[in-house]
């Protein structure tokens, strides 16, 4: 992929205004305030992704990202990339069909637990499998928060959540072992406190070839923090901050996030293996010349 | 790679075969599908071929996603289809609709067999008609077309991909598990005979560009991604500019537009083929397996002196109303055979409005009309 920043001319104009944010230039500028709310987590991580992308090097005229439906969600719709906005759960299909079209993009979804994990379950760990070139982002605020605060398959045991009103019931996935198992070969987990940590992760991720994955703990004081004993943005940063431990390179199988409890950072996941793109071609130069 | 696009020449070929022949004729350079019979011949087909012509054939785990991937393979840049049968039809809906409300170029290709459930995997069915025309949620206009023979597949799935180009739809082809699965002749033409549409590009520079600003048929050019235009593309309700705009008023302009581009278009995309007409007194309309089973009886009824004449739809969707409506007004009644328990002799119904009479000759499923049961229908039409 091409080193060239390529700046459309619509950014060039808006970059001669004194008064721009460093970056605007990869946000659409008319589409905030953003719906996100006070002490959500989903702006850091915005962040960090677009701090990685003006670090990246990539022909941004050539990264595409796309978004399932939540809150996480609508981060395609405010950044000023080529970007969709797909139906619940299908953003890994999607993003599929068009790193396949055409391989000169740089394929990167963004979206919550929910959307990738519950509904869009049966998608991350085939295209994981398959190691399609993709970065995953995936925002997880151990409930569905676009839909007032449901239970869902982060939520860990114990938890209240307004359909889980005496408790989860049941056993979270923890998203570092279901990634590294179902083939990932990058794999990191960190919280929205790890700013150049989590910063640092996304560029790897975007330089990684393959199906490289990034979870990031993300408070959501509105509806899982205020059930939770975690009222605001900043309690919920504090627990970040008790409790974020970092292992790079642990069995992700260690990493299970218990109620209140450890949360386990790093890199996991970081090796080689040959791409779908790789795999079809190599094969078919032998096979149909 | 050294294979070749269209494979022109005379062939003794299987209706599913014949569809991906179609589609690569086209242009179609992707498929995105999982196995499922009466359709699974077109994936393999397809897997064999794409690689020869520089496409790409991918198996996906299950409908849901194959649907959305052509989709995405289309945002892409490239023609793309999948091809499936009652059950994966069921699930390909919800993202069929997002197809249709971002205004995505792709073909999707329906194998009817028995329903519903998983019914009759390897007999046939007509009974998706409807679920084309309403399957998935919302007001919306579709286009699909019924082959009756695998050289109509060949040839209709060509159509259904510059129709697709054309109005910036997915376009449906629903055929069934006797056409799919039909072998007979099938004549490819050379490439230069082959009509095809190409994607309607943007004029404008990226920064003038509003993904949504429609030209005067209704119809937006098309930026792919890759191509520096920076667009943002939602299944949500969205202005020009692509933006969500969550209110009646965004609502009704955009939806508007979307029915609006197909029904005053209609009368380029509605095919009909006609025959005995002119003094009929009984019309049989059918379309499919359904309209060639029916020649047998049509033939046998006008031995007998009946006023017979034939309708056969290769455009359903959408329906050819007005055609009915005037025959409605000299003929006697419509005869309709179709392997469901009415779906298309509903429209006819509501389009003859009362002014002649509309049988259905309608069937569970599993195999074609007894022809008897067919003439048996037309002479009580005259009676």
């Amino acid at each position: 992929m091409s080193s060239k920043q390529t700046v459309n001319p619509k950014l060039e104009t808006q970059n001669s205004k004194p008064d721009r944010h460093p970056m605007d230039e990869l946000l659409r500028e008319d589409r905030l305030p953003h719906i996100w709310c006070s002490g959500c987590g989903i702006g850091v991580a915005l962040t960090c992704f677009i701090k990685a992308l003006q670090k990246c090097g990539l022909d941004l005229d050539k990264v595409v990202v796309v978004s399932g439906i939540g809150c996480t969600g609508r981060v395609a719709g405010y950044v000023n990339l080529d970007s969709f906005h797909t139906t619940h759960g299908r953003a890994i299909p999607f993003a599929t069909g068009l790193k396949l079209a055409n391989p000169e993009l740089k394929v990167v979804v963004f979206s919550g637990d929910g959307d990738l994990i519950a509904i869009g379950g049966n998608h991350l760990i085939h295209a994981a499998r398959r190691n399609v070139n993709m970065t995953v982002i995936c925002v997880n605020n151990f409930n569905y928060g676009m839909t007032g605060g449901q239970v869902g398959p982060t939520t860990p045991p114990g938890a209240i959540t307004s359909t889980s009103p005496y408790g989860c019931f049941e056993h979270p996935f923890n998203l570092p072992y279901l990634a590294a198992a179902s083939g990932a070969v990058y794999v990191a987990r960190w919280t929205t406190l790890h700013v150049r940590r989590l910063e640092k992760s996304i560029l790897e991720a975007l330089h990684k070839r393959g199906f490289s994955f990034v979870e990031i703990i993300s408070p959501c004081p509105t509806l899982y923090g205020r059930w939770n004993k975690q009222r605001t943005g900043l309690a919920q940063m504090q627990y970040y901050h008790d409790q974020g431990v970092i292992r790079h390179g642990l069995d992700p199988k260690e990493a299970d996030i218990g109620l209140h409890g450890e949360i386990i950072e790093g890199v996991f996941v970081h090796i080689e293996k040959p791409t779908f793109l790789d795999f079809c071609s190599d094969a078919l130069a032998k096979s149909v010349g | 790679m050294n294979g070749e696009g269209v494979l022109t020449g005379e062939f003794f070929m299987m209706g599913d075969v014949a569809c991906a022949e179609g589609a690569i004729s086209a242009g179609c350079r992707f498929f995105a599908g999982y196995p499922i019979t009466p359709a699974t011949e077109t994936a393999e087909r397809m897997a064999e071929r794409m690689p020869q012509i520089g496409g790409t054939y991918v198996q996906m785990e299950d409908e849901l996603a194959s649907m959305i991937t052509v989709l995405g393979a289309s945002w892409g840049g490239v023609k793309a289809m999948t091809a499936t049968s009652g059950p994966g039809f069921s699930l390909m809906m919800e993202n069929l609709g997002w197809g249709i409300m971002t205004e995505t170029p792709c073909v999707l290709v329906n194998v009817q067999r028995g329903g519903p459930s998983t019914g009759l995997p390897t007999l046939v069915g007509q009974g998706d008609m409807m679920q084309a025309r309403w399957g998935s949620h919302g007001p919306y206009e579709i286009i699909a077309l019924a082959p009756s023979s695998p050289q109509e597949l060949f040839d209709l799935t060509i159509r259904a991909f510059n129709l697709s180009e054309k109005y910036r739809t997915p376009v449906l082809v629903m055929t069934d598990a006797e056409v799919g699965h039909m072998t007979e002749k099938v004549v490819i033409p050379p490439p230069e005979e082959i009509e095809t549409f190409p994607r309607r590009k943007p004029t404008v520079p990226p920064h003038e560009y509003l993904p949504y600003k429609a030209d005067d048929d209704l119809v937006p050019p098309m930026a792919n991604a890759g191509e520096g235009y920076r667009f943002h593309i939602t299944g949500l309700t969205h202005d020009e500019r692509g933006y969500p705009v969550i209110d009646a008023e965004t609502q009704d302009k955009l939806i508007t537009r979307l029915v609006e581009k197909i029904r005053k278009n209609k009368d380029d995309i509605i095919q009909l083929e006609e025959n005995g007409l002119e003094d009929a007194e009984v019309v049989l309309c059918s379309y499919g397996i359904s309209a060639r089973t029916a020649l047998w009886p049509v033939e046998l009824a006008r031995r007998e002196g009946i006023k017979v004449g034939t309708l056969r739809l290769i455009t359903v969707w959408p329906f050819p109303e007005e055609r009915i409506r005037q025959l409605a007004g000299r003929v006697r009644a419509f005869v309709v055979p179709e392997i469901n328990y009415g779906q298309i002799a509903l429209e006819v119904e509501r389009c003859a409005s009362g002014q002649a009479e509309v049988t259905l000759v309608g069937h569970a499923g599993g195999d074609i009309h007894e022809p008897e049961r067919v003439l048996e229908a037309i002479r009580r039409a005259v009676r």
